[in-house]
């Protein structure tokens, strides 16, 4: 759409702002990238997301539209023509949207826990962890990607965490693909996509960042 | 459509399986219901097999096919009977009737069970934090009627039900939020006003009673 002025808070490791690079890289909406500091928020995400001040924010013709699954359902709905991410049928729409919700109550907490706790705390959010892995494979099946033969809602809502992944491994000390091989598979086949591979971050750097969160939390 | 074609796993006092009758009622649509007795103790077989993750009311069954969370089930009603609308036709406001719809899931009703469930010095923190929160909304009703503008909709069917609990809160808490927050509780009696919100929300002191054997239950004293 000429003359669309779209902007996106974001912060580089997070899997919620993936998701939105994601959904924008399949669309193939041109867009400012704007780096957040979460430790001294500036005014703009302040004035932009003001009941949550989090990030990622998109900024669409100087409107804001915040919470990552809102922003990807807004922009499949105003780039309609382009790599629909919801299916039309709407009872598929609404499983669509409760694995994506599950995702969204389950793995970034879950997984949260992974990296702040120890002993048996830890020991039981691996279980945990590895225990709603598995019902996402049960869920995906034999289907190349959770929306089909092509990357969908789920997909984009899910597959940011694998970046995250080896940080919970190395943080963890366990192994995802041993336990889960086929969402792993699943994982790598999606980073073959551009729009995936280039919303992603170093599983690396990720770690890096992890590790020095846990340190600055205390935890250790 | 046959009435027996939708089958509503039910609880009375569930102010999330009230969104989904709420939402039924604006469409006009006719549907069966079954009340789960006994969530704490025994949850029943049908309940098990439809909702096997959380386990949990309300599960809409259309044809036999399970729906569940309450957000996701009001959408599909939205989406498969599509008139009236209750998202606006325009992608902006609907990501501001989903962003709305999203905090009241994740603050109202949390918020408001805080009060009474708190004993002490804890409950005036907690109906400091409710207040809080209803005036967060308050300011995104403005001067309109309704959330979504001039009629009732989305996020009014998300906030709505979970007003039957507030007279319980404001009896442990010892507050109204009429005196607190009159903006929103002139959109409760315009929202009360519509039929499909008077025929599903329960009677308030019902709900009261119903928390008072709960927290006993809980060993809240």
């Amino acid at each position: 759409m000429a003359g669309d002025q779209v902007t996106l808070l974001d912060l580089w490791a997070s899997p919620f702002g993936m998701r939105v690079r994601i959904a924008l890289a399949e669309k193939g909406v041109k867009y400012e990238y704007s780096e957040q500091d979460l430790r001294n928020k500036s005014a703009l995400l302040l004035q932009m997301n003001p009941v949550h001040k989090k990030i990622p924010v998109l900024v669409h013709n100087g409107k804001p539209v915040c919470e990552s699954l809102i922003i990807v359902q807004y922009i499949d709905e105003v780039w309609k023509d382009k790599a629909p991410l919801l299916p039309s049928d709407p009872y598929q729409r609404a499983q669509s949207r409760f694995w994506a919700d599950f995702v969204d109550k389950k793995i970034y907490d879950i997984g949260r826990k992974i990296w702040t706790t120890k002993g048996e705390d830890l020991e039981a959010a691996k279980k945990d962890f590895i225990d709603c892995l598995k019902l996402l494979e049960g869920e995906l099946g034999d289907k190349p990607y959770f929306g089909g033969d092509t990357i969908g809602y789920v997909d984009v809502a899910l597959v940011p965490f694998y970046c995250w992944f080896y940080a919970y491994e190395t943080i963890g000390n366990f192994n995802i693909e041993a336990e889960c091989p086929k969402l792993i598979a699943y994982c790598k086949r999606c980073l073959q996509k551009e729009s995936v591979s280039k919303s992603l971050q170093d599983p690396q750097k990720v770690c890096d960042f992890i590790v020095m969160l846990r340190k600055n939390l205390g935890v250790d | 459509m046959a009435k027996e074609d939708l089958l509503l796993l039910d609880f009375w006092a569930s102010p999330f399986c009230m969104r989904v009758k709420v939402a039924l009622a604006e469409k006009g649509v006719d549907y069966e219901s079954k009340q789960e007795e006994n969530l704490l103790g025994g949850k029943s077989e049908l309940l098990l097999k439809s909702n096997p993750i959380y386990q949990k009311v309300p599960v809409l069954l259309d044809n036999g096919k399970p729906l569940s969370e309450s957000t996701i089930i009001v959408s599909y009603i939205d989406e498969k009977w599509p008139s009236p609308p209750l998202l606006p036709a325009c992608a902006y406001g609907r990501s501001q009737a989903r962003f709305w719809a999203d905090y009241i899931d994740k603050k109202l009703f949390d918020a408001t069970c805080s009060i009474w469930r708190s004993t002490g010095a804890a409950v005036e923190a907690s109906k400091k934090e409710f207040i809080e929160v209803l005036k967060v909304l308050e300011e995104a009703l403005g001067e309109k009627d309704f959330f979504g503008g001039e009629t009732f909709g989305f996020a009014d069917i998300m906030a709505i039900p979970i007003t039957s609990w507030f007279y319980a809160s404001e009896k442990f808490g010892n507050f109204t939020v009429e005196a607190e927050c009159p903006k929103l509780s002139a959109w409760i009696k315009r929202s009360m006003q519509r039929e499909s919100v008077a025929k599903v929300l329960p009677d308030p002191e019902k709900v009261y009673e119903f928390v008072v054997m709960f927290r006993k239950m809980l060993g809240i004293e």
